[in-house]
């Protein structure tokens, strides 16, 4: 293997070292504290996520999007570094647009989840994006989700980020298969609900149907269908 | 949250060849720290119809080098234009985890079925070092239920009598194991094809010895 063959160059780390042991403190990534969710329903998947993101114990955006578009079929909710998870879903989202063009047919879910997975894999862990992909395809609809070291697993329900145990809770505890599109969502967003902290009195929450592609946003009291 | 632990395959996974075929057997949890991220993980992954893989160890590790070997396994068989044998599918994973032995955390277990050798398992440990063997295990799991297994493995059984040594075995492993659980898999494969079947947790109960759940309890 070559001296540059891609992946990272780590140069500047020993200097980095040197700077922080004479004392200056060195700039971190923002990591959002996120709950990511996602669930299959009778036709379809819904994707939900909650909207805050910090920068340590500051928000510092009450309202960013964390489910990203991949294709027109094909979202991906992302939980982890906010840089890695926007570059890496741009990636994956400009690749399939030109293998939409190469193979003349509609992007599929298990193909981005690939194409998630290598690149994550090559990178050993250190992108650090955590990924609920879902999405409707000609073989119907999946749902995955991606480790920051490549590993995939394909689920009926599943939950990532700091808040991933709470809506994981409900989800465990009410989840049935084939529900309808109403239920599905509002499960969704009882589990993101579930996850928020405490002290906040409200978070607003977009849910995102998938097969017709309708954005519903709201407060909790009006997600709340029981 | 934990996402900076790796997600690891600690794991209860064996194969046992019988008469006419062999059997693939694992327990279905995948852990990050002390949390299951997937509960219902299939561990047991084809390479090709004939010869499956059960993989333990580092989830993503596992599932890059089953990636890779199905690609290559292809192309053998496109180019070959015959099935690849066991011994082949078994040398092609060996080949991976060997190389990047300083990058790879994988324990696997490669079985099949082929026309010239019948049933046959091989065991691929850590460092790539491959072994030939009647049966095998791997994972966390397995060290638990080394004496039963030296006790109870027979060679040339029946293949119920083969399913019921797995199950039984899986059993006490995910009992006593606390990274092994959740539901046992199995994967039969023989000359007639290939046979899946599935086994919830709740039909698995933990037992001491082979006392029911009732007797144990005052």
């Amino acid at each position: 293997m070559g001296s540059n063959a891609g992946g990272f160059d780590f140069g500047l780390c020993k200097r980095n070292t040197m700077l922080e042991n004479k004392g200056m403190t060195l700039p971190r990534a923002w990591k959002t504290g996120t709950t990511i969710a996602g669930l299959i329903f009778k036709d379809g998947v819904v994707l939900g996520a909650d909207t805050r993101s910090t920068a340590g114990t500051t928000v510092a955006d009450k309202n960013c999007s964390k489910i990203h578009f991949i294709t027109p079929n094909i979202y991906a909710c992302g939980a982890g570094t906010a840089a890695d998870l926007e570059h890496v879903t741009d990636m994956v989202s400009g690749q399939l647009a030109l293998h939409k063009y190469a193979t003349g047919r509609q992007a599929r879910c298990i193909t981005a989840m690939t194409m998630f997975k290598q690149h994550l894999f090559k990178y050993q862990g250190h992108v650090g994006a955590a990924l609920v992909l879902g999405g409707y395809d000609i073989n119907g609809p999946h749902l995955f989700t991606i480790y920051p070291h490549g590993s995939t697993d394909a689920l009926p329900f599943a939950t990532m980020g700091s808040g991933s145990l709470n809506a994981m809770a409900m989800f465990e505890a009410y989840y049935k298969d084939d529900m309808d599109r109403a239920e599905a969502m509002a499960l969704v967003a009882r589990g993101i609900r579930c996850a928020r902290v405490v002290y906040v009195p409200v978070i607003k929450q977009k849910v995102l149907l998938l097969k017709d592609l309708e954005v519903v946003e709201g407060t909790p009291e009006q997600m709340d269908v029981s | 949250m934990a996402m900076s632990i790796p997600v690891a395959l600690g794991t209860s996974i064996m194969a046992v060849t019988f008469n006419g075929g062999v059997i693939l057997g694992a327990d279905s949890r995948t852990s990050t720290g002390n949390y299951v991220a997937n509960r219902v993980t299939d561990k047991i992954t084809p390479l090709c119809d004939n010869v499956y893989v059960l993989r333990s160890g580092s989830a993503g590790d596992t599932q890059a080098i089953a990636g890779y070997v199905q690609h290559f396994i292809s192309q053998f068989q496109a180019e070959e234009g015959e099935r690849i044998t066991v011994k082949t599918a078994a040398n092609l994973v060996k080949t991976i985890a060997y190389n990047n032995k300083d990058n790879l955390e994988a324990g696997m277990i490669v079985a099949g079925f082929d026309k010239h050798g019948g049933g046959q398992v091989f065991s691929i440990s850590l460092g790539g070092t491959l072994q030939q063997a009647p049966f095998a295990m791997s994972g966390s799991g397995s060290s638990y239920i080394t004496g039963f297994v030296d006790k109870n493995w027979r060679d040339n059984m029946s293949e119920q009598e083969a399913m019921d040594f797995v199950m039984r075995s899986l059993k006490y492993a995910m009992t006593w194991d606390a990274s092994s659980g959740g539901c046992i898999r199995t994967v039969t494969i023989t000359e007639a094809g290939v046979d899946r079947r599935f086994t919830q947790g709740s039909q698995i109960p933990p037992t001491y010895g082979e006392l029911g759940r009732d007797k144990i309890l005052a």
